[in-house]
């Protein structure tokens, strides 16, 4: 199970830095959702690896669920940051008639 | 009034949404905006004076017990900051009521909003509310960098928010690291941790430390992670730059605070120190350098913004605290004078018709003798010459780092650049005039009364650089020694809770 989300994480992270180091915006703002796929599956994992743990105190020992606030306030300000970014890099290619993240052809 | 913590963090947040209902009448908006920015720049003002003495004031959100909640700490040091952001929020929103807010939508919610993120992250005590107000703060200035549109803004733009949000997934996997090896995100309970921490976790508490030391370097722009700022200063509508300036600033407060809190004596290595001071003196030569080398009188204050981050970071890179807190008591008189140059670009752009502010002969400006008064003013301060306050905050770094020839070295090498630039740029604007007539163009009053206003607070900091400089050295002494911090929010005995749930039998931790 470590081995896969281990695995996960590290492909995700590649794949997005690799994106991210493009010199296309689309291909930057994909990157960047990868690395943030990658970043909140490790938050997640940071919280320790367990499997058929209940949510809820006093059946046993529970799920940390600090982790899993953790994540979702890191999506819901990833998506955020996300769409704006979207719309930045298209009015970027709107206004300089190319998608270079230089804003020149 | 314990509640009086939490009102520099929720006033603007509060003005913010005030301030978007009132978007279809623009003279009511700009005069609530004023009056929000006053008061908030009054409660900070009364925090630090309660704080002074080295009182540790907590306050926790819903009374939570600190293991658990959030709490919100106002020592000596986050209300030094905010008194600093309050300083130059005002000037630079009174600039802006003259022209510059109505060249976009919603300029004063977004800039209360950016200044609600920055007093969040100056008095927040948790990590991953740090974290929070990081990204409030962030994603205000993206929008406020749009303001005014044009296709430079859009490139900077990109740029700067890519950066940004690189930095923010390295700062997630830093907080990931840090609670897995202490099993808490509150930084007192983090030091309590850390000091008590099992040797066989050291490579957790490192990694998560060295991470969040990066993230903490990009924000204050030291090299090799520089160039994005003086891109950004000079694409950036001049109050937003005004703001911006303080941005670099949460960086070396976030070096200090959570470096003495925990993550210097976490990382435990010898070479930590001596590391970030190379980077920092590597920025100021860098940034001395792009300061002598530029050609508009704006590019010339983002270099200098760069420098003064730089020299910030070189006073708390020093282990000495007395140049920690030389460093503190100059990021006041520095971002000020900073600011106040950033303005007068702007102003001097407008007053000087078709040649902008390009460092060229031109024609004399309208207005040049208050600009050039204003303009000595500016440059004496960023310069570092007497007598004002930026000559007094470089001597107390040069006096704190006396055991290291290479910082004095270096730092007066690049204050004679920095000097050199100003004189030129000086010279080139307001001295060797060509010999036509001028233009007519005078600059209104509430730039140059916002201006006067910014470098008159340098003046009062000159004024009271005693009491002011005790105030920096005990802030800096408290957050490099933090038992006083400890002991306001864990209590007299330190007592901790781990957050850690029992592991049962078969599962992997």
């Amino acid at each position: 199970m470590e081995l896969l989300l281990a695995s996960a994480i590290g492909l995700l992270a590649a794949g997005g830095i690799w994106l991210v180091l493009r010199a296309r915006t689309f291909p930057v703002v994909l990157g960047l959702a990868l690395l943030s796929y990658a970043v909140n599956l490790f938050l997640f994992v940071a919280g320790g690896v367990r499997t058929g743990a209940p949510p809820v105190a006093g059946l046993g020992a529970m799920t940390d669920p600090l982790p899993q606030a953790l994540v979702l306030t890191a999506i819901v300000i990833g998506f955020a940051m996300t769409a704006f970014l979207l719309v930045l890099a298209l009015r970027l290619r709107q206004a300089a008639r190319s998608d270079h993240v230089d804003g020149k052809g | 009034m314990r509640h009086l913590v939490l009102l520099p963090f929720v006033l603007p947040a509060f003005a913010a949404c005030v301030l978007l209902m009132l978007a279809s009448r623009p003279r009511l908006q700009r005069a609530v905006s004023m009056l929000a920015a006053v008061a908030i720049a009054a409660v900070v003002l009364v925090l630090a004076l309660r704080a002074r003495g080295g009182v540790v004031e907590t306050y926790a959100m819903g009374d939570w017990p600190a293991w658990i909640g959030i709490v919100f700490v106002a020592d000596r040091l986050s209300t030094f900051m905010l008194c600093l952001t309050a300083a130059v929020a005002v000037p630079a929103l009174l600039y802006a009521s003259h022209r510059w807010d109505r060249q976009g939508p919603h300029f004063h919610p977004l800039f209360h909003l950016l200044w609600a993120g920055l007093d969040g992250a100056f008095l927040t005590g948790d990590l991953f509310n740090l974290f929070v107000c990081f990204e409030l703060m962030l994603i205000a200035s993206y929008a406020l960098l749009q303001h005014g549109g044009g296709t430079a803004r859009l490139a900077a733009g990109v740029h700067y928010v890519v950066l940004n949000l690189l930095g923010s997934a390295l700062f997630l996997v830093a907080v990931g690291l840090l609670y897995r090896a202490g099993g808490t995100l509150n930084l007192a309970d983090m030091a309590v941790a850390a000091a008590a921490a099992d040797p066989a976790d050291a490579p957790w508490w490192r990694a998560g430390c060295g991470l969040l030391l990066v993230v903490f370097l990009l924000k204050g722009a030291i090299a090799p992670l520089c160039l994005w700022l003086p891109a950004t200063y000079a694409a950036a509508a001049a109050p937003v730059a005004a703001m911006l300036a303080v941005l670099t600033k949460v960086g070396a407060y976030a070096v200090l605070r959570v470096g003495g809190t925990f993550a210097f004596a976490a990382f435990a290595t010898p070479w930590l120190h001596p590391a970030v001071l190379a980077a920092a003196l590597v920025t100021l030569v860098v940034a001395a350098l792009g300061a002598v080398a530029a050609r508009t009188l704006s590019t010339l204050a983002a270099w200098l913004g760069l420098a003064s981050s730089a020299l910030m970071l070189t006073a708390f890179a020093v282990p000495e605290v007395a140049a920690a807190g030389g460093g503190l008591f100059y990021a006041l008189p520095g971002t000020l004078g900073l600011a106040a140059l950033l303005l007068l670009a702007d102003a001097i752009r407008a007053a000087r018709g078709a040649s902008g502010d390009a460092l060229e002969r031109a024609p004399r400006m309208g207005g040049a003798t208050a600009l050039g008064a204003l303009y000595v003013v500016s440059a004496v301060t960023l310069a570092g010459l007497p007598p004002l306050a930026g000559f007094l905050g470089k001597a107390l770094i040069l006096a704190g780092s006396a055991d290291h020839p290479w910082v004095w070295g270096v730092v007066l090498a690049c204050s004679l650049l920095q000097l050199v630039a100003l004189v030129r740029a000086g010279t080139r604007l307001f001295w060797s005039v060509e010999p036509r007539p001028a233009a007519h163009v005078r600059p209104g009053l509430a730039p140059v009364a916002a201006i006067a206003l910014l470098l008159a607070s340098v003046v009062g900091v000159t004024v009271g650089a005693g009491p002011l400089s005790r105030f920096t050295a005990g802030a800096a002494a408290a957050a490099r020694e933090p038992s006083a911090h400890l002991e306001a929010v864990l209590g007299a005995q330190r007592l901790r809770w781990t957050v850690r749930v029992p592991v049962e039998e078969g599962a992997s931790r």
